[in-house]
């Protein structure tokens, strides 16, 4: 891809492939993780975690850790009690939700494995970690529940005290919302004269894996108490640690520095940023918890699990009546910030960008004694998209049709839009056939179907599968009023400043709180079209909530749709507002001006100024009109008037060794449409790594407990994330309807790639094992599974709950 | 994660390294390249009070040719044996085997004689070595003893090294003009093996001689396929004509099951890997 670096200035800014402004200091280090902060006096904490999945705390013996070389102090949840504040949900999906009490420190009783019981506060971090592995804890052991489906039950109870891990049931349903008919009917209808598919799916555990592990600071020796984090979301933290500690919210600073990727793992208020900052008051010094890897796989929250239950009712033709969705959702052992709205976000995508009759989503969101769930790149709608697309795959078996004729019997046609769903959605725009034919070209499809019947003539050991996922999913949380609707704690909003500073460059702050993204280039793309100023003289600055000081964070691919709207709305603001000291200076009317590059121009004569000398001319104030005040700065804060919707169709071949059941990649194309683009080459990152992730869930990655509750893929070398040398060259592309609901037209990217590429995948494996009689395999698509399921034995088996043993400490006596 | 504290010795000799090992005893650990050792430490899954560092140790790195044999020091790293001529010429499995280990990150740490030492049986230079007859050379307080490959590996993560002594180099009998292949199969790439089949066989004509076949990861050590070994003599040089011997190699096997594949499905990836190796090995 070519970097158009020196492009006339004219030219606009939107739409180059721009390298990405921050990646120099990023890749080089040259920046501070929070991890790097190291203040006069600091402290070093250390976590004591506890090993059972479920049980009372008896007793913590401190004394051997408090004695220990350095220590300052060693606290419990006892002594932290009530200056610990509590870890809440933002979001009770129902008003009778059933919610744990969630105190960062259990004080009496432990409910994963993983949770933390003690903290050692110590000079170093190397002595802290010394001594927490002295502090002695007594339990007694209680039941664990760590099975969904018996969790859901109630026999065995992850909280005693709540009398049911059923938190809600949550339903969408299209009769009692007027937006289509009764499920049961239509299934009847399809029971009698046409075609009921019910299958069940599991959407396996799995771990956000972020590059950088959770890292936090608290100074509480100033007059504000300021937090760094590594978090995606600073001004939620510091509403909250207001809202549970009672601390004022002016006295608290929340900083989220460089933050090293997220993927929703960081959309979380934490128990270790809650202990650290109540350490560091306890204490007064600076404090500094920094996580191990280790520690990151057992704690910080986990994403996926469900069951989901379906029954999709179809003509014989194969056009799609209904469907109706049970879906159980393991929150493990907290409700989190988002927690049951989760799964609850799929509530709108499972009739992805298809017309039915009749839908109902039944929800029952489930505590369990295992690290807690929350969200995870697409939350919510990669489950629902898996479902669907993996439906209308079993549906074209079903009819005899080719899956994407079967698709487009069902979708949405492009002269529909603006198009109201069964789900009671309205899709602003979308070009479904525009999109799938670009990428049946591009892949080459009837040449790979060839080739796919030629081998399964020939009996090839090589079978190569097909695999389809055209879909849509809702992002850019989102507005306000809806989110209310739902009993969502906070809005949807986001706001921007633009600042022009008198030497011609321009600060842009924005309440979006970037930990990878790349808004730093492409804010400053959009900011510098619309101000006409070079790319360069423009700064975006947020995450720290002193500079940015209202903001709703980076998350559900909001940052350009909401977060881009805002900077728009500043900007347009401020060329407003310095209109009239543009006509003072020029000696014109105002309404003799027209503003474009950069420049107020007199209609009509080559008089003009630009708005570089016009912020100049605030800063010295000696020149500007009366009634007017010296400055042109301008803020705005934005509400998404609803929701946006990309869509795509990615198409996947891959080839399965029936011999050994290995599954290899063969293409993969995939044409979104994300509405216009402001960065083709951020655009294209996204992209690529939503698709890793995606496809990693399909085929790799699955987080595994033992039946003591033990997360037995607690290193990398047993939770298999894949690299570059384990994908292939995609092969990407774009058709452009651009939204209706915001001024630039976009929509988000950020998860599209995640939520489309897993079922293409598996649909692919199983469209090359499908004719020895498979018609499912269990995720991750494990060569053992895909060998099971071809030679007949069951493919949906569970994992062997073992670790490889590779580095086993060999003499451990001497451990102990 | 931090490990615990310990005190660092790195002597230059092998005799000053067998001195401090004396003093020491089962309070110290020897570390090569550290690629096992750290993560363990940092694990806490052991916390010596010693660490003897065999970094400064000039005379435990290199490869040489000694006659019917070549000298693998214990501490030439996984990428300084891959890229070498002699074990190119006279050892095509080592290299292709070590070519299989990790990432290069950890190749131009890793040692060889770490890696044996360690005795993972999922290691991916076990079976190799073994298939190929190595010869340990081990170093202690009361001199020099050479262990052959059937009696180094005792059991998981424990071979004939004593607490005391050192492995310095690594015979590797020539089989010069042998075809090898080391089939490794993984989920990922830079897994270690769920299973792997070492093969270096002698072809001449399109017929199987002799060959050499090891498996890793199908035990508690790396196991020979004496079996599929002796069938293969006289075998056609192709998947078809080693099906019959191929299929044996998980005769009396005992391999693990754990997240990546059940005992079961392990035996059965044996003998296609088998199969394979042997077949490529022997160009087929
Ligand atoms: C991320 C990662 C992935 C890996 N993947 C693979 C893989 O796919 N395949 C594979 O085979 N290996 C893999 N390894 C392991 C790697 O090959 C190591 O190099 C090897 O296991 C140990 O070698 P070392 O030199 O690092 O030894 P160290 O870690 O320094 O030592 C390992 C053990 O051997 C002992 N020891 C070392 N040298 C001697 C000696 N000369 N005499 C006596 N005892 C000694 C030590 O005391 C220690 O107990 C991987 C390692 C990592 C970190």
């Amino acid at each position: 891809m070519t970097t158009i670096e020196e492009a006339p200035p004219a030219a606009p800014e939107i739409g180059k492939d721009r390298r990405r402004k921050e990646d120099q200091r990023l890749i080089t280090g040259r920046t501070r993780w929070t991890d790097n902060i190291a203040l006069p006096g600091m402290l070093h904490l250390a976590m004591v975690r506890s090993p059972h999945a479920h049980a009372k705390i008896l007793s913590i013996d401190i004394e051997a850790a408090d004695k220990s070389l350095n220590i300052y102090e060693v606290f419990t949840g006892k002594h932290l009690a009530e200056t610990q504040g509590v870890v809440v949900n933002a979001w009770p999906i129902t008003t009778e939700q059933k919610t744990p009490d969630h105190l960062p420190m259990a004080i009496d009783e432990v409910h994963f494995a993983g949770e933390i019981v003690a903290v050692v506060a110590a000079r170093t971090a190397a002595e802290a970690r010394d001594a927490a592995e002295l502090v002695d804890v007594e339990y007694e052991l209680l039941p664990a529940v760590l099975d969904l489906k018996e969790a859901a039950e109630d026999k065995v109870l992850a909280h005693p005290s709540l009398g049911t891990n059923k938190t809600a049931f949550w339903q969408l349903d299209s009769a009692g919302q007027g937006t289509g008919r009764a499920i049961d009917e239509v299934i009847e209808e399809a029971r009698a004269d046409g075609i009921v598919i019910e299958r069940e799916y599991r959407q396996q555990r799995l771990i956000p894996a972020f590059m950088e592990p959770r890292s936090v600071v608290v100074d509480p020796t100033g007059e504000q108490i300021t937090m760094w984090s590594a978090t995606q979301i600073p001004h939620i933290t510091r509403f909250l640690l207001a809202a549970t500690t009672g601390v004022p919210e002016s006295k608290i600073r929340v900083i989220a520095p460089d933050v090293g990727g997220g993927f929703g793992g960081k959309l979380q208020t934490t128990p270790e940023e809650w202990i650290t900052w109540a350490t560091a008051r306890k204490i007064g010094k600076p404090c500094k918890y920094t996580e191990t890897r280790s520690e990151s796989l057992i704690s910080a929250h986990h994403g996926r699990d469900q069951w989901q239950k379906l029954t999709l009712a179809a003509t014989k033709e194969g056009k799609v009546t209904g469907l109706k969705v049970d879906l159980l959702a393991d929150l493990g052992a907290y409700v989190g910030v988002v927690g049951g709205g989760v799964p609850v976000l799929g509530a709108w995508m499972f009739n992805a960008i298809y017309k039915w009759d009749a839908y109902q989503f039944n929800c029952t969101p489930v505590l369990t004694n295992k690290t807690w769930v929350d969200a995870y790149r697409g939350a919510g709608r990669p489950e629902a998209t898996y479902a669907i697309e993996r439906l209308m795959d079993e549906l074209a078996v079903e009819v005899g049709k080719d899956p994407l004729e079967i698709r487009e019997m069902n979708w949405i046609k492009h002269e529909e839009f603006p198009f109201t769903t069964v789900a009671g959605m309205t899709y602003d725009s979308g070009n479904y056939e525009a999109a799938t034919a670009k990428a049946k070209e591009m892949f080459g499809y009837d040449a790979l179907r060839a080739e796919q019947k030629q081998r399964r003539e020939s009996g090839d050991k090589v079978q190569l599968g097909i695999g389809i996922s055209t879909f849509t999913e809702m992002c850019g949380l989102a507005p306000s009023r809806v989110l209310g609707s739902l009993n969502y704690g906070a809005g949807g909003w986001e706001h921007a400043t633009v600042r022009m500073l008198p030497t011609g460059k321009v600060e842009v702050i924005t309440g979006a709180s970037a930990h990878g993204q790349g808004h730093e280039t492409a804010f400053s793309q959009i900011v510098a079209d619309r101000l006409g100023v070079p790319f360069e003289d423009v700064e975006i600055l947020h995450g720290d909530t002193q500079v940015s000081h209202k903001g709703l964070d980076t998350y559900g691919s909001r940052s350009l749709v909401v977060g881009g709207e805002a900077l728009v709305l500043a900007a347009d603001k401020v060329i407003e507002k310095a209109k009239p000291l543009a006509a003072h200076l020029l000696e014109a009317n105002a309404e003799d001006l027209e503003f474009s590059a950069g420049r107020y121009s007199v209609k009509g004569t080559d008089q003009g100024i630009g708005i570089a000398e016009v912020a100049l001319a605030t800063f010295a104030a000696h020149n500007y009109p009366e009634g007017m005040e010296p400055g042109i700065d301008a803020e705005s804060t934005y509400d998404p008037v609803n929701f946006s919707f990309p869509h795509g169709t990615h198409l996947c071949a891959a080839e399965v060794d029936t011999e050994t059941g290995q599954v290899k990649l063969r293409k993969y194309v995939c044409v979104d449409d994300i509405g216009n683009i402001i960065n083709p080459l951020i655009v294209s990152g996204q992209v690529h790594g939503g698709l890793v992730q995606g496809i990693a869930q399909a085929l790799w990655e699955e987080a595994v407990y033992d039946d003591s509750g033990t997360l037995v893929s607690g290193s990398f070398v047993d939770y298999l994330l894949p690299t570059a040398a384990d994908t292939i060259n995609f092969e990407i592309d774009h058709t452009t309807s651009p939204s209706t609901t915001n001024t630039l037209g976009t929509k988000g990217v950020g998860e599209a790639g995640t939520i489309a590429s897993t079922p293409a995948v598996v649909n692919a494996v199983v469209d090359a094992v499908r004719q020895f009689g498979v018609n499912d395999i269990l995720m991750p698509c494990t060569p053992e599974r895909v060998w099971s399921a071809i030679h007949g034995s069951d493919p949906g088996k569970d994992t062997v709950e073992g670790a490889m043993p590779h580095f086993d400490g060999g003499n451990q006596e001497d451990n102990q | 994660m931090i490990p615990a504290r310990f005190d660092y010795v790195a002597p230059t000799s092998v005799e000053e390294a067998l001195q401090a090992l004396a003093e020491h005893g089962d309070e110290a650990k020897i570390l090569a390249g550290g690629q096992s050792l750290l993560p363990v430490l940092r694990m806490r899954l052991n916390a010596p009070e010693w660490v003897i560092d065999l970094g400064k140790i000039d005379a435990l790195r290199g490869i040489r040719d000694d006659g019917d044999a070549i000298v693998i020091g214990a501490l030439t790293t996984h990428h300084d044996v891959m890229h070498d001529a002699l074990v190119e010429e006279h050892a095509l499995l080592i290299k292709k085997a070590a070519t299989e280990v990790a990432d290069a990150q950890v190749r131009h740490r890793g040692t060889f004689g770490g890696a044996l030492a360690h005795a993972d049986p999922a290691g991916d230079l076990g079976a190799p070595a073994l298939a190929l007859g190595a010869e340990f050379v081990i170093a202690g307080s009361g001199g020099t003893r050479t262990v052959g490959a059937d009696d180094f590996f005792v059991d998981l993560f424990e071979t004939a090294i004593g607490e005391d002594e050192i492995l310095t180099e690594v015979r590797i009998p020539k089989h010069t003009g042998w075809g090898a292949h080391y089939a490794k199969f993984v989920r990922v790439a830079h897994q270690w093996p769920i299973v792997a089949v070492a093969a270096t066989v002698k072809a001449d004509g399109g017929t199987i001689s002799e060959a050499r076949v090891g498996l890793t990861n199908m035990g508690s050590t790396p196991l020979r396929a004496r079996g599929v070994e002796e069938a293969l003599a006289g075998a056609t040089a192709s998947e078809d004509g080693v099906r019959e011997a191929a299929a044996k190699a998980a005769d009396g096997t005992n391999p693990p099951s754990d997240l990546n594949g059940s005992a079961e499905y392990r035996r059965h990836l044996a003998t296609v890997l088998t199969r394979r190796a042997v077949a490529a090995a022997a160009g087929g």
